[in-house]
């Protein structure tokens, strides 16, 4: 087992031993997690081995039952997903991201909405909202139509480069992306990888969720294995192929 | 390359400009009301007169006021049907109020905490009692009935003073014609809650909670405070609208407004208001309340005997319904 890194001493996040029990069902059994300065980790595991309870654990969905989380080095209490906004992790769920019905600018500004006023008397600063939103997006390379776009009109892709463009504006340092490419075709699949990447340049930290290890093989630096709630290990892409990491997810083989 | 792309694309945008207004869930309920206006200006002597206009206007206005409340609770994917008893038992409450000598501000004021009150009580039933919108606002349905007819023992509220009454009985003289009060209300609410759903950030995160929940709250928006603030405010409206027909009836009978709830949420849902949540204009319910109203009145004016009148209604709104579903389905 290995745990290198690319960049900073200090890991973006430390998990330490997270138990987390839902009633008489325990889904995580002290798993350590770790994440250092700009590095790809992809986290891998069967349906109900315990990823998203992980991953809500670390963005302030779900109490831990037990167990402490560093954010750089600082242990922290995350009770809120405002709270790990704050902190700059965010979080791109698979279709949960986005509300269809409202335009891109309105998406990418949720919760954190430009205003200008006076005193309580408030209001939306749409233009300025639109104008930021098209260069953000501009700058890691996507280019919209029109930020007054409606979010259901657009592919899964460009859903997915909008919720990463959201995460770098914003000034994240972790990005969690949560099945990102489950329900995209092959060239859109490509184009979010290369979002990934392109985050990975830019000094963030991403954990890459998915089923598939053909994608995730391709952009992480290491992998997280987790089965039935427990920690199966953690492997840099030298020490094992992709046959190896499916092996370890369904536990055909320990290493 | 994309940059020429880009172009293109803006210039086809700008292109549709046109029919993006097309598109827009308002235009189809202004054309079915413009076409009813036409029609009933044509075919009766009595329909484009102002008495006739303002008398629509009036009867519609605390319809519209209520709805306006209604639909920003419909966007966010509730429903609040105990708005026709909220109506009757504020309306009650002041007049119950005014005859104890209570003046006519602070009896009015009161009317409206009464209704606030029940629409918090709804938003907290909702949100920390977990309990579903229908069911929540179902209880309270009966509940404020209940109260209404506990607390006069089922008689009427009589007498109510004059200064009250002006309320919804005068007119304010523009050029040559008299604009019955609650109209004006009606128009300066309409504008308040429209700018309040489109341009300011509580408003943002209503359509955002309707448009999925789930997303709003990981985006670090406390979803609950926001349902709690959309049902206080359909209460708070549905109280003003309470008001003005009991100063416009003079009296506050514990029956009044009986079953309004089903028109209120007709107006919303006729002038486009998505059920599914998420969708939702003042302009829209404005317009779908004035279509209600003027049905009603047309049928009457055209000769259809009021007996048939409610199953006309329900065909108007099944109808409006799929033409929103058809328009929907084409985008």
């Amino acid at each position: 087992m290995s745990m290198s890194g690319n960049g900073g001493d200090t890991p973006v996040v430390y998990m330490e031993d997270i138990v987390k029990r839902f009633g008489t069902i325990t889904a995580l059994d002290g798993v350590d997690f770790t994440v250092n300065q700009r590095e790809v980790v992809g986290l891998l595991g069967d349906n109900g081995a315990g990823k998203s309870t992980l991953i809500k654990v670390l963005t302030g969905v779900h109490t831990p039952t037990k167990g402490q989380i560093y954010f750089e080095g600082q242990k922290v209490d995350i009770p809120s997903p405002q709270v790990a906004r704050a902190l700059g992790i965010e979080t791109c769920y698979q279709d949960l991201a986005l509300i269809p019905l409202m335009s891109v600018t309105r998406n990418f500004f949720l919760g954190r909405e430009v205003t200008r006023g006076f005193g309580p008397v408030t209001w939306l600063d749409m233009p300025e909202m639109d104008q930021q939103a098209r260069e953000a997006l501009k700058d890691i390379g996507i280019h919209l139509r029109s930020p007054r776009e409606k979010v259901g009109k657009l592919s899964g892709g460009e859903r997915q480069s909008i919720a990463i463009g959201r995460a770098r504006y914003f000034g994240a340092k972790l990005l969690i992306l949560d099945e990102p490419t489950s329900a995209l075709s092959v060239g859109e699949t490509h184009k979010v990888l290369t979002y990934t990447l392109n985050a990975k340049e830019r000094g963030l930290s991403v954990i890459f969720i998915s089923h598939n290890v053909g994608h995730v093989y391709q952009v992480a630096d290491r992998f997280t294995i987790i089965r039935r709630g427990h920690l199966v290990g953690n492997y840099t892409r030298d020490e094992v192929t992709e046959n190896d990491i499916a092996d370890l997810i369904t536990g055909e083989r320990e290493k | 390359m994309s940059r020429v792309n880009a172009a293109k694309v803006e210039g086809r945008a700008r292109g549709s400009a046109w029919r993006q207004v097309i598109a827009r869930q308002e235009v189809g309920v202004v054309l079915i009301l413009a076409a009813m206006v036409v029609f009933l200006s044509v075919y009766t002597d009595t329909f484009l007169t102002s008495t006739n206009l303002f008398n629509i206007t009036r009867a519609f206005s605390w319809i519209a006021i209520s709805a306006f409340g209604q639909c920003m609770v419909i966007i966010t994917g509730g429903v609040d049907l105990s708005v026709g008893s909220v109506m009757g038992l504020s309306g009650l409450a002041s007049a119950m109020w005014l005859v104890r000598g209570v003046p006519v501000p602070l009896a009015v004021a009161g009317g409206l905490a009464v209704g606030l009150i029940v629409g918090m009580a709804n938003g907290l039933m909702i949100t920390k009692g977990k309990l579903p919108p229908f069911i929540a606002t179902l209880g309270t349905l009966w509940m404020a009935r209940g109260i209404c007819n506990g607390v006069t023992g089922g008689w009427p509220v009589r007498d109510l003073p004059q200064s009250f009454r002006a309320l919804g009985q005068h007119d304010i003289p523009i050029g040559n014609v008299g604009v019955p009060l609650p109209l004006i209300f009606m128009l300066i609410l309409a504008v308040i809650t429209s700018l309040f759903l489109s341009r300011t950030t509580w408003g943002y995160r209503i359509y955002a909670v309707g448009g999925n929940e789930e997303a709003t709250r990981l985006s670090g928006i406390n979803t609950d405070r926001v349902k709690i603030m959309v049902y206080s405010i359909c209460g708070f409206l549905t109280a003003i609208g309470g008001v003005l027909m009991t100063a416009r009836l003079g009296v506050a009978a514990p029956t009044a407004a009986t079953a309004y709830e089903l028109d209120v949420i007709a107006a919303a849902v006729v002038g486009g208001t998505s059920f599914s949540g998420g969708e939702g204009t003042i302009l829209g319910v404005l317009v779908g309340a004035a279509i209600m109203q003027v049905l009603r009145t047309g049928l009457v004016l055209t000769g259809v005997s009021a007996y048939w009148l409610q199953a006309v209604q329900g065909l108007v709104i099944v109808i409006a319904i799929m033409a929103d579903q058809l328009r929907k389905r084409r985008r």
